[in-house]
C-alpha cells in the first residue's frame, strides 16, 4: 500500500472509531446480525449505557 | 541537532523580541520543535528507564477482549479517539484569557507544562491503567494510596465536574447573550440533530460519518441563514435573549438531558459537535500555517503586575491555573484511565497515545494563543473586559482601555461588531467571543475576505457553543451517576439508575449545583470569569495533583524511586500553584482577587445605605461561598499529598512491602505472531 493510501485508510479508521461506526460493526459481528433498523436500535441501547458514564474533557 | 537549533532560535525570538510585532509562525515552529524533542528524547527516557514498557506483555484489550469495551485497536486509531476525547473548549478558552499578560507567559507555560507535565501525566496514568485492567484514577488512588486517596479523588472529580459545567455554561451565555444570529444557529442544531437521529435510526442505520457530514452542511446553512434572522425585525426579538433567560434555558436543558430519554437529540448532536470540532481544529491549524498572521499583542503587557481586567492576579500563580488544558489538565487523567486503556493493543503504544495526543492538544492551545494575539490589544481588552472594570458605556470602556496604552475607539468597536454581524462586542467576557473574532480575523485574510468575517465569527461561536452544550449534557449525566453511587450508601434505592424519582432528584441536584455557579457568574459585576475560572483552574489542577500522587506512589513501589523526580517535580509545581492561588483567592487584601476582601468591600460600601440591597447581600454570600469552596479544594490537596507522602515514607523506609497491584503478566499473542 502506498504511504498516501495508508494514511487515508488510517484516517478513515480513526473517524469510524470516533464516530462509533466500528463499534456498530463489532456489535453486529458479536451478535451475528446484519445492519437493520432493529439492530441499530439494539446497538444504541447498549452504547447509551456505556456512553452515559463517560466524562467529556474540558 | 537541527530541530533543537531551530527550536532554540524560535523560542529566543518569541522571548527576546520587544517593541515590534512578530509572526505567528515563530510560535508554531517553537511549539513543533519542543514537542518533537520532548517526544523523541523525554518520552523515550520515560518509556525505557522509568516505565520499562514491555511489548510482549498482553494488555487488557487483548486479555479481556469482548468486542465492546476491550478491543485491541490500531495505535493511530486510538490516538485519534483519545485526542477527540481530551480536546475540549479548555485549551481554546484558557490561553485566550491568559493572553492579557501578553503572548509570552502563556506560550512558555503551554510548552514547558505540556512537555514536562501534561504529556507525562497522560502517558504514565494511561500505562498504569493499562497494567491494571483499565482501572479508573479513583480506583488506582484507593488501591495504591489508600482510602483517603480514593475519597479525595472521588470528591475532586465531583468538584471539577460541577465547577467546570458552571464555567463553560457561563462561556456559552456570554457568547449568545444579545446575539440573535448566534442564538438562532444554536437553536437550529436541535431540529438538525433530530433529523440526523431519524436518518440514523430509520433510513441509514449506523452511517454516522455520513449523517454527521449532512448535519454539518445543514449547520452551515443555518449559520448562513442566521444573518437574515438577525436583520429581521419580526424574527430577531425571539432570538435576542438576555443572560438570565439564556442561563435558565441552559440549566433546564442540562436537567432534561440528564433526566429524560432524549437520546434522539443528544447522540446525533454529540457526533455533530465532534465532527465540527475536529474539522475546525484542522482548518485553524491549516489557516495559521498558510496565512502566517502577525501577532499584535506585545510579549508582555503591563498586566503582569496583577491588575489585569480579564482576571486579577499575577502571572504566578494565575497564568498557571488559567491555562490548564493545553499544559497540564487533571481532567485528562480521567480519560487516560477510562476508555483509552481498554483499546491499547501493545504497552509500547501508550507512548504515542498518552504523550503524543497531549502534545497535539497543547498545539491547539498554541493556536488559541495565536487567535487571541492577532487582535489589536485594544480590541482584545474591549471584548474581554467586564463592564464593572472598564465602564458600562462604549465611550467609557474605550477611554479606559486607551488610557492603559492600548488604543481603541468607539468607531473601531462599532465597525468590528458590524463586520461580524453583532450589535456590540464590548464586555463579551469568557474568551469564546475573542477567540471567535481572532479566528474570523485570520480566515478573513484569505477565505472570503472581509465579506465572510461574520460567517467565520458565527461559525466559531457555533462550534464552541455546540461543543460546550454536549459537555454540559454528558457532564450532568456523569455527575448524576456519581451522586447516585454516593447516595446509595445512605439509602439503596437512591443508587438505582432505573428508579425515576432518584434519577429526577439527582439530576436536579447536579444541574442545580452547576446552575448556581452559572447564575452567580451572570450576576457578578466583574463578569463571573474573574471569580469562577480560577476556581475551575484550581479544581482541575487538584485533579492533576491526585494523578501525580498516584503516579509517584506507583513509581516508588515499582522500585524506581531514583526516577521519581519525573512525577515529583510537576507535583511540587502543582502544589505550589494551587496553594498560592487558593491562598490569594481567599485571603488577598485586593478585592479584585480575594473573595473575603471583596465581601468586606461590599459590606463597607453598603454600610452607609439605610438598608443593604438584596443584590449586595447575595454577592457577599457568593464571595463567602467561593472562599469556602476554594478552602475545601486546598484541604483536599493537603489530604492527598500527606497521605501519599506517608505511603512513600513507609515504602522507602522498608516498613511496608513495595507491592504494586498490577494485573498478572501474560505473554502477548500479538508479539508472538509478530515474531513468527
Amino acid at each position: 500500500m502506498n504511504p498516501l493510501r495508508r494514511v487515508g485508510t488510517i484516517l478513515l479508521a480513526m473517524l469510524r472509531e470516533i464516530f462509533d461506526e466500528s463499534a456498530y460493526a463489532r456489535f453486529l459481528s458479536r451478535h451475528g446480525l446484519t445492519s437493520s433498523v432493529e439492530a441499530y436500535a439494539a446497538f444504541v441501547r447498549e452504547a447509551e449505557i456505556v456512553k452515559a458514564r463517560k466524562p467529556r474533557c474540558c | 541537532m537541527g530541530v533543537a537549533l531551530v527550536g532554540t532560535v524560535a523560542i529566543a525570538t518569541i522571548a527576546l523580541r520587544r517593541g515590534e510585532s512578530i509572526n505567528a509562525m515563530w510560535l508554531v515552529v517553537a511549539a513543533l520543535c519542543s514537542y518533537a524533542l520532548g517526544y523523541r528524547f523525554y518520552s523515550k527516557f520515560l518509556a525505557v528507564k522509568l516505565l520499562a514498557l514491555d511489548s510482549t506483555r498482553a494488555t487488557p484489550a487483548e486479555r479481556l477482549e469482548n468486542g465492546r469495551d476491550f478491543v485491541p485497536t490500531n495505535k493511530w486509531v486510538v490516538f485519534g479517539h483519545h485526542f477527540a476525547a481530551i480536546a475540549g473548549p479548555g485549551p481554546l478558552v484558557g490561553p485566550v484569557l491568559a493572553a492579557q499578560f501578553g503572548y509570552l507567559p502563556g506560550t512558555l507555560w503551554i510548552l514547558a507544562g505540556a512537555v514536562f507535565g501534561g504529556c507525562v501525566q497522560d502517558f504514565v496514568i494511561l500505562l498504569f491503567s493499562v497494567r491494571r485492567d483499565g482501572k479508573s484514577l479513583t480506583e488506582m488512588a484507593r488501591d495504591e494510596i489508600g482510602r483517603v486517596g480514593g475519597l479525595v479523588a472521588y470528591i475532586a472529580v465531583l468538584c471539577i465536574i460541577i465547577i467546570l459545567l458552571g464555567v463553560v455554561a457561563l462561556i456559552v451565555v456570554n457568547a449568545l447573550k444579545g446575539s440573535p444570529w448566534a442564538t438562532f444557529t444554536i437553536a437550529m442544531t436541535i431540529p438538525i440533530a433530530l433529523l440526523m437521529g431519524i436518518y440514523l435510526r430509520r433510513l441509514r442505520p449506523g452511517k454516522v460519518l455520513e449523517v454527521s457530514f449532512l448535519g454539518f452542511v445543514l449547520v452551515m446553512l443555518a449559520i448562513w441563514g442566521g444573518q437574515w434572522v438577525a436583520q429581521s425585525s419580526s424574527l430577531s426579538p425571539y432570538f435576542t435573549l438576555a443572560a438570565p433567560t439564556l442561563a435558565i434555558l441552559i440549566i433546564v436543558y442540562g436537567f432534561a438531558a440528564s433526566a429524560l430519554p432524549v437520546w434522539l437529540l443528544l447522540a446525533p448532536r454529540d457526533y455533530l459537535s465532534t465532527f465540527v470540532k475536529l474539522g475546525t481544529i484542522a482548518v485553524l491549524a491549516l489557516g495559521i500555517v498558510i496565512l502566517r498572521p502577525t501577532l499584535h499583542m506585545p510579549a508582555l503587557t503591563r498586566f503582569v503586575d496583577g491588575s489585569g481586567p480579564v482576571f486579577a492576579g499575577n502571572i504566578f500563580p494565575f497564568a498557571f491555573i488559567t491555562i490548564a488544558c493545553g499544559a497540564i489538565s487533571g481532567f485528562h487523567s480521567l480519560i487516560s484511565s477510562g476508555t483509552t486503556p481498554k483499546l491499547i493493543s501493545r504497552e509500547t503504544e501508550t507512548r504515542v497515545v498518552g504523550y503524543g495526543a497531549m502534545a497535539a492538544e497543547s498545539f491547539v492551545a498554541i493556536m488559541a494563543t495565536i487567535a487571541a494575539c492577532v487582535l489589536q490589544p485594544g480590541i482584545y481588552f474591549a471584548i474581554n473586559s467586564p463592564a464593572g472594570v472598564v465602564g458600562k458605556t462604549a465611550q467609557a470602556a474605550t477611554a479606559t482601555i486607551s488610557a492603559w496604552g492600548f488604543p481603541v475607539s468607539v468607531t473601531d468597536m462599532t465597525s468590528l461588531a458590524q463586520a461580524v454581524g453583532e450589535h456590540t462586542l464590548l464586555n463579551r467576557t469568557g474568551g469564546a467571543p475573542a477567540f471567535a473574532v481572532g479566528m474570523a480575523h485570520i480566515f478573513a485574510q484569505s477565505l472570503g475576505g472581509k465579506l465572510f468575517m461574520a460567517i467565520w465569527y458565527h461559525f466559531a461561536i457555533m462550534f464552541e457553543a455546540l461543543f460546550i452544550l454536549s459537555i454540559l449534557d454528558a457532564g450532568t449525566r456523569v455527575g448524576r451517576f456519581m451522586f447516585q453511587e454516593a447516595l446509595c450508601h445512605l439509602w439503596k434505592p437512591l443508587g438505582r439508575t432505573s428508579w425515576y424519582p432518584s434519577v429526577l432528584a439527582n439530576s436536579a441536584l447536579i444541574a442545580g449545583a452547576w446552575g448556581y455557579f452559572l447564575w452567580q457568574g451572570i450576576k457578578d459585576p466583574l463578569g463571573g470569569i474573574n471569580s469562577l475560572w480560577p476556581i475551575f483552574g484550581i479544581s482541575n489542577q487538584l485533579l492533576a495533583t491526585v494523578a501525580f500522587c498516584v503516579a509517584t506512589t506507583i513509581v516508588i513501589k515499582m522500585g524506581k524511586g531514583r526516577f521519581a523526580a519525573v512525577t515529583l517535580v510537576p507535583l511540587a509545581g502543582l502544589v505550589a500553584v494551587t496553594f498560592t492561588a487558593s491562598y490569594q483567592k481567599i485571603f488577598s487584601a485586593n478585592p479584585r482577587i480575594g473573595f473575603l476582601a471583596h465581601a468586606r468591600q461590599l459590606a463597607t460600601d453598603s454600610a452607609a445605605l439605610p438598608a443593604r440591597p438584596p443584590e449586595i447581600s447575595r454577592l457577599m454570600f457568593n464571595d463567602r461561598l467561593d472562599a469556602v469552596v476554594t478552602g475545601v479544594l486546598v484541604v483536599l490537596v493537603i489530604l492527598i499529598v500527606s497521605e501519599s507522602a506517608l505511603e512513600w515514607l513507609r515504602v522507602l523506609s522498608g516498613r511496608k512491602l513495595a507491592r504494586v497491584r498490577e494485573a498478572p503478566i501474560v505473554p502477548s499473542r500479538f508479539a508472538a505472531e509478530e515474531a513468527s
